[in-house]
């Protein structure tokens, strides 16, 4: 059975969201507390002034004018310019945002090397001392605060035992990759262990199935049962909680940015929000928003890849 | 029917002092007791019984296919090795390759993930020494043999994609697929209806004369019993309590539980109606009665069947029961006779 058609329709059902997202993130950013102008040239500045920019930035038009002009702009591509840092917005974003996805990728796959290897061990010897032990300390990375994981893993393997650079971001790939190893690192902690709880259970519970005993009563091999029989189906769900995660994923790296002064979309939005930088805070909203949507379309897919019931 | 087989003859399988327990809330219950009994090479046995009284747990022990804390215990002999205490790798070799299984519900027993073609031959890949194109040519006449039409398009379909009768056909498929030489058929036809019924008894038993193979055939019919079965042993409350060849047993029982239940077969014809039907329910497993567990049920009990459990011996050649009364009981005759 071919997934295309599946993709094809999945695909137009991402129209209506962008158009959803496309409002919502016009209405939020007029709904944030202060105005532009005075952000721009001081609390002091002269109501004249204020006016003057304004009208620069279209904000003395009637909303409905705003958006048919807001929906121009995302047309052109031309988000216009942001107040503190002088530059497209467009261009800022392009920039920033393909930093927070390496981050947010690599933290995605270090989730997942931890919590499949693990989930299978701690499924496999359930309730016994390794099952025990991985629940345990997945239990305590999962009630500790980003932050602070980050900041004792900053300490001691970067500034302590000098492993990794404090912060930053390199100039090569490799350089990038290894520089955000420890964010990527701190962020996967908790999602690993998020991961980690639901495939235990769910392999559990596919250990139970009739179709693994009936994969036994063929006479396959262990390991061909665990991964073809057992782990295809127990990722189904968490595939769903995977997608789930990934706007926790991206509000988490908002933190390990900070704290790792890694130069991504996240911190930009934290200094954007308080500069009450107008259009880049409405450029980064539309384009984490893309994201987390183009993201949700991938485990979709993924998800209709490994359970053919899903694509009907 | 084919010939009765000898009793000269040595058994394929040999199943003795078969015990299974379970831990429930309960404590730990005794689902299989003891069971015991020889399958021979190309025969059919038909396993009857009530639904719950042990059939697929006793096929599923046999298999090795009994999830801890369940504990399995006694002696399951296969051409002279013993399938309970032998290693994992060498076990990996029987299964599905000399001994295979059909279960009893083809919607739970097929992966809903992989397409059905491939699970076919990932029972092939196990067991043959067939390379790819061998085992799409294989799992093709497979699918031809049990009747799924149109094969060569089925083969990537997923089992959701199938009826519940070709769904029960794919898996017939699947335990054919390396030739086995004992199959142990677990209700394959209890969820169709009639027509496809028949279709897949017909097809299991050409398939037996074919291959030679021998059938361990579970189920609570006793109409499929005499239409396809050699000899036939009932089970009641995880134990075995009359085997023997199936004529004989049904033209004079000797427990009165297999009476029983010979009285309760719809009569063929016009007039289907239940003759007799047993009153009561089978006892749970946590409360089995000291005795001869059926006696809260029989009409034959006296004091002995209360207190005294009634060992399962020849009562007449080729004929075991384990009744108090078996001599008042074929006196009795049988219902359908
Ligand atoms: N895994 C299990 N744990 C506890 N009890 C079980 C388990 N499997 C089967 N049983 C019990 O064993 C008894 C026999 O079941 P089964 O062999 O399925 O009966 P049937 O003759 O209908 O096939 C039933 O009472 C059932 O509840
Ligand atoms: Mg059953």
């Amino acid at each position: 059975m071919s997934l295309l058609p599946y993709i094809f329709r999945r695909i137009l059902q991402l129209i209506p969201t962008l158009v959803f997202i496309l409002v919502v993130v016009f209405v939020l950013v007029r709904l944030l507390p202060g105005d532009p102008a005075s952000a721009l040239i001081g609390d002091r500045a002269l109501d004249a002034d204020v006016q003057r920019i304004n009208h620069e930035l279209g904000l003395d038009q009637p909303l409905p004018v705003q958006f048919l002009y807001f929906l121009k702009q995302v047309a052109t591509g031309d988000l216009g310019n942001s107040l503190s840092l002088k530059a497209p917005v467009i261009d800022i974003v392009a920039q920033r945002l393909p930093v927070t996805i390496l981050l947010t990728t690599m933290a995605a796959v270090i989730a997942l090397l931890f919590a499949v290897p693990l989930a299978f061990l701690a499924a496999l010897r359930q309730d016994g001392v390794v099952d025990t032990v991985i629940r345990g300390v997945f239990q305590v990375g999962l009630s500790m605060p980003v932050f602070y994981l980050g900041l004792v893993l900053l300490t001691v393997l970067a500034a302590g035992l000098h492993w990794f650079p404090v912060g930053g971001y390199g100039e090569t790939f490799p350089d990038r990759v290894y520089h955000l190893f420890l964010p990527a690192l701190t962020l996967a902690l908790s999602l690993a262990a998020v991961l980690m709880r639901n495939l235990r259970s769910a392999i559990i519970g596919v250990l139970g199935a009739e179709y693994v005993d009936f994969a036994r009563a063929k006479g396959l091999k262990s390991r061909l049962i665990l991964i073809r029989h057992v782990l295809r189906n127990a990722l189904i769900s968490t595939v769903t909680l995977f997608g789930l995660s990934v706007g926790t994923l991206l509000g988490g790296a908002v933190i390990t940015e900070t704290v790792f002064a890694v130069p991504g979309a996240g911190r930009l939005m934290i200094d954007s929000i308080y500069g009450r930088d107008y259009p880049m805070v409405q450029g980064l909203t539309l384009a984490l928003a893309v994201l987390v949507s183009l993201t949700f379309l991938l485990t979709d897919i993924v998800q209709a890849w490994l359970d053919p019931r899903v694509a009907r | 029917m084919s010939a009765l087989p000898s009793q000269a003859l040595t058994p394929a399988l040999s199943v003795r002092d078969l015990t299974t327990t379970f831990v429930t809330s309960a404590g730990r219950v005794t689902a299989v007791d003891n069971v015991g009994f020889d399958v021979f090479p190309g025969e059919v046995l038909g396993l009857v019984g009530e639904s719950g009284s042990g059939k697929s747990v006793t096929l599923r022990s046999i298999m090795r296919l009994i999830h801890a804390p369940g504990v399995v215990g006694g002696s399951v002999l296969w051409q002279g090795r013993d399938l309970v205490t032998m290693p994992e790798r060498e076990l990996r070799r029987i299964r599905g390759a000399e001994i295979a299984m059909i279960f009893q519900e083809p919607m739970t027993a097929l992966n809903p993930v992989l397409p059905v073609g491939l699970q076919i031959e990932e029972n092939l890949k196990a067991h043959t020494p067939l390379d790819r194109a061998g085992r799409t040519k294989r799992a093709l006449e497979l699918m031809d043999l049990v009747g799924i039409p149109e094969a060569r398009r089925r083969l990537s379909d997923y089992p959701h994609q199938f009826s519940g009768g070709m769904r029960q056909r794919a898996m017939i498929a699947i335990s054919l697929a390396s030739n086995p030489k004992l199959l142990l058929a677990d209700e394959p036809t209890t969820a169709l209806d009639v027509t496809i019924q028949d279709q897949i008894l017909k097809l299991i038993l050409e398939l037996k004369r074919e291959l030679g193979m021998s059938v361990v055939f579970v189920t609570h019919d006793l109409g499929v019993v005499a239409a396809t079965c050699d000899r036939m042993a009932v089970m009641y409350a995880g134990r075995i309590v009359e085997t023997g060849e199936v004529a004989s047993v049904f033209a004079k029982p000797r427990h009165a539980y297999t009476r029983g239940l010979l009285g309760s077969v719809p009569r063929s014809g016009a007039e289907r109606t239940m003759l007799l039907s047993i009153d009561g329910t089978p006892p749970s497993l946590a409360a089995i009665p000291p005795g001869c567990p059926f006696n809260p049920r029989c009409s034959f009990a006296t004091e002995v069947c209360r207190t005294v459990v009634p060992p399962l011996d020849e009562v007449s050649p080729a004929r075991l029961a384990a009744c108090h009364h078996h001599d008042r009981v074929a006196a009795a005759g049988s219902p359908v006779a």
